[in-house]
């Protein structure tokens, strides 16, 4: 009797322990909160649900994106599809990764994703995206004219196949802040023709107006991207030097340019002309300067992107109507003054289909409308970018809105980031390289340790040095 | 008692329930660790990645992931954070410095002991996201430590840039410190008195007490303590993640934090694994050499 009831607890306690187990597998097939909540699953005509995934930086449904989304949902007429946001809060390095993961796996695919359209290329070659030539050929704004035919080169992937639509760029240049500079006794219509003038120009606002920080450049590897595009890059392309040497299709791992542009970076730091370190090497510099210092004006001159306005709209983070009479926006010469005299690095995001999205066609509906002049007029004017069709940037309204015209003016001489997929692997690199320069380590040095983790990472045989 | 022994011994022979008995905790373990484990092990010879063309077609690459860890001279600047970090915040902090609350909390009166040991507790209930934020505003550069110290008349330190090591040490310390304390606590509290009142009344000094009986008695707790800490620190992420990122420059970039750089930063999963691997190793052999002191 006794030994029975041993028995029974026995079964009991295996049967359910291993329960448990299958409990925990299980999990797995459920859906993740930020995936697709299966559409469509009961038989019924329920609505399709489209979800799309975009970067939220923390401000959550007052983002601009994330208005817009909902805006252009609402006055979405095809009424048999729900269009659901899955935005990503997350710093911008942790929302690529994010992004792959969730793309990875046909349980977590949204059905459309912002892609930046430098990890566009990589994305594409890892199969996560669905390549949208065919459908584009059908799609008569692609075709006639209203996109501006260079953009097109940024969701190219370098299999020839495009793989996004593209809904604003961006230009770099320098931000400046012309009360500062009247105080300074500098010109309030600023235009350095040289880095020279640029540096000049921080040593009189150090001088004069000591409380000011001079100049602001990202230069922590915290800043990712940012720090890769809008300083290191801005500063190596006005040597003449580029990233890769796409005749050769090698790297360019050690030249005078590096020297050039690392050697300004010293610069900028060794006289103090920068801001605390403890300030620009944390992951929240390019919004601490942008909100904060230029706003309250703490800070002079800053390198940083066009879109930095969208700050200061009434929607935005950090409102400052007086920022149309006191921002002055410089364009970033080239280091000795030579052609074409200024210098600009253009990125830009697109709407892409990830290739596991179970809705594809749909989703594809839903980019021709929300991506229409219409609609992406009210993006880029809400966040500040600029736009990528050619019919909306001849708009009154558009270019009416203050540096926009200026800000695409600049796009004449606009490089782009190499459509090569280990360029997000390099651009780790420059940003180490920056940051250890910023942090004390000579130009020689970090251009060396940058050469050797660059040939690592693409093999011996696609670098160069010059 | 003999027939006691005839008893039970047939039983034994014939069957094993034991084994069943364990079968579902061996089947745990199975799918969670060592699965996950053989997975890694596999994935750390492969260049497995986030995205790019590796991330469509996994290829065997051999010990290109090893060799290449070799080479990185970040990681030789990793492994020797994390033995500084480490050292500093386990070994020496939270173990001695625990060590020290539970023995001079030991014999004082109640609300002594309450009102210390909560304090002391509430570093440890903190969940890690929040101490490190709360640490974070408190070595910031307008933080409360800068406050009190331009308050006295210093100037401002950049601590967190300054000296990254010593904050995230100290963060750590704050945070695990409680944990070794309830340890020695309770370990203290079973060394018999009647030894010590003895040793005092053969004339034995306080220190000769400490090292020759208190030490010796809780022996075994030290090394599990120690184990167990390290094994805690070792793994450490969010608290440095949050509070410097593994900065500036390398400077707090103990191996957990390099390994999330290469796998989700540069995408590189598979030598992230790898990373991952030499940690694990890291911890078992610490873990070895401790038991194996436990011994002697």
């Amino acid at each position: 009797m006794k030994s029975g009831k041993r028995g029974f607890w026995l079964v009991t306690t295996a049967v359910l322990s291993v329960s448990l187990l299958f409990g925990c597998t299980g999990g797995k097939g459920t859906p993740s909160e930020a995936g697709n909540p299966e559409p469509g699953k009961g038989g019924e005509t329920a609505k399709k649900t489209i979800t799309v995934t975009f970067r939220d930086d923390g401000i959550g449904e007052n983002g601009a994106f994330y208005k817009w989304l909902k805006e252009v949902s609402a006055s979405y007429p095809d009424k048999s599809v729900e269009i659901k946001p899955t935005p990503i809060q997350a710093s911008e390095g942790d929302y690529f990764a994010k992004v792959a993961l969730a793309l990875k796996s046909k349980d977590t695919a949204p059905d459309i994703v912002t892609e930046d359209t430098f990890i566009l290329n990589s994305d594409a070659s890892a199969g996560y995206l669905e390549p949208l030539d065919e459908k584009l050929a059908a799609w008569e704004d692609w075709g006639n004219g209203s996109f501006i035919e260079a953009m097109k080169k940024g969701v190219t992937a370098s299999d020839g196949k495009v793989y996004g639509v593209p809904y604003n760029t961006d230009s770099r240049g320098l931000w400046y802040n012309k009360d500062i500079f009247k105080q300074a006794g500098l010109p309030e219509d600023w235009q350095p023709k040289t880095w020279e003038d640029v540096l000049s120009a921080a040593r009189t606002i150090k001088e004069k107006t000591p409380d000011v920080v001079p100049i602001w450049m990202n230069m922590g590897k915290a800043t990712g991207e940012a720090t890769s595009m809008q300083t290191y890059e801005m500063l190596l392309y006005g040597t003449g030097e580029r990233l890769y040497d796409d005749a050769g299709s090698k790297w360019i791992t050690k030249s005078q340019g590096i020297l050039d542009a690392l050697t300004f970076v010293e610069t900028v730091n060794k006289e103090k002309l920068g801001p605390p370190l403890s300030k620009v090497l944390n992951g929240q510099a390019g919004n601490t300067a942008s909100r904060e210092y230029l706003p309250q004006g703490k800070l002079a001159i800053s390198l940083d992107g066009s879109w930095i306005t969208g700050n200061y709209m009434e929607s935005g983070a950090a409102p400052w109507p007086e920022y149309k009479d006191v921002l002055g926006f410089a364009p970033m010469p080239t280091s000795q003054g030579q052609d074409p005299g200024s210098i600009t690095l253009a990125g830009g995001w697109a709407l892409s289909i990830p290739s596991h999205s179970k809705n594809i066609d749909e989703a594809w509906a839903f980019i021709q409308y929300a991506l229409n002049k219409e609609n992406t007029q009210k993006l880029v004017m809400a966040s500040g970018n600029i736009t990528v069709r050619a019919d909306v940037a001849k708009d009154p309204e558009y270019t009416k809105m203050p540096f926009n015209e200026i800000a695409t003016e600049y796009l004449k001489n606009a490089e782009f980031r190499p459509a090569q997929e280990k360029y997000p692997e390099v651009s780790t690199q420059i940003q180490t390289m920056v940051e250890s320069v910023a942090t004390g380590t000579s130009p020689a040095d970090a251009m060396n340790k940058y050469a050797q983790d660059v040939t690592r990472i693409v093999g011996a045989d696609h670098v160069v040095e010059k | 008692m003999s027939s006691l022994s005839v008893d039970v011994y047939p039983k034994r022979k014939k069957s094993y329930t034991w084994l069943f008995f364990l079968l579902p905790s061996i089947a745990i373990m199975l799918v969670f660790f060592v699965y996950p484990i053989l997975l890694t092990f596999f994935y750390s010879f492969t260049n497995l990645a986030l995205t790019g063309e590796a991330a469509r077609e996994l290829k065997f690459i051999g010990f290109d992931n090893y060799a290449r860890m070799f080479q990185d001279p970040t990681v030789r600047i990793s492994i020797w954070n994390t033995l500084i970090f480490l050292i500093g915040s386990a070994v020496i902090g939270q173990q001695v410095l625990g060590f020290l609350i539970a023995l001079l909390m030991k014999q004082r009166n109640k609300t002594f002991r309450r009102v210390i040991g909560t304090i002391v507790l509430a570093g440890w209930v903190t969940p890690e996201i929040v101490c490190a934020l709360c640490l974070y505003s408190f070595f910031g550069d307008e933080g409360t430590l800068n406050a009190i110290i331009t308050f006295f008349g210093f100037s401002e330190v950049t601590w967190l840039f300054t000296v990254p090591m010593l904050t995230i040490i100290l963060a750590n310390i704050w945070h695990g410190t409680a944990f070794s304390m309830l340890v020695f606590q309770a370990a203290l509290d079973d060394v018999p008195n009647e030894i010590e009142e003895a040793a005092v009344v053969d004339g034995a000094s306080k220190w000769k007490i400490f090292t020759r009986i208190i030490v010796p008695y809780i022996k075994g707790t030290i090394t599990t303590n120690m184990m167990l800490v390290t094994l805690q620190t070792l793994g450490v992420f969010g608290l440095i993640y949050a509070m410097t990122g593994g900065g500036p420059g390398n400077s707090t970039t103990t191996l957990p934090i390099f390994m999330y750089n290469q796998a989700f930063v540069n995408y590189q999963l598979g030598y992230g694994t790898a990373i991952s691997l030499l940690l694990l190793l890291i911890g078992i052999v610490l873990s070895l050499l401790y038991i194996r002191s436990m011994k002697e």
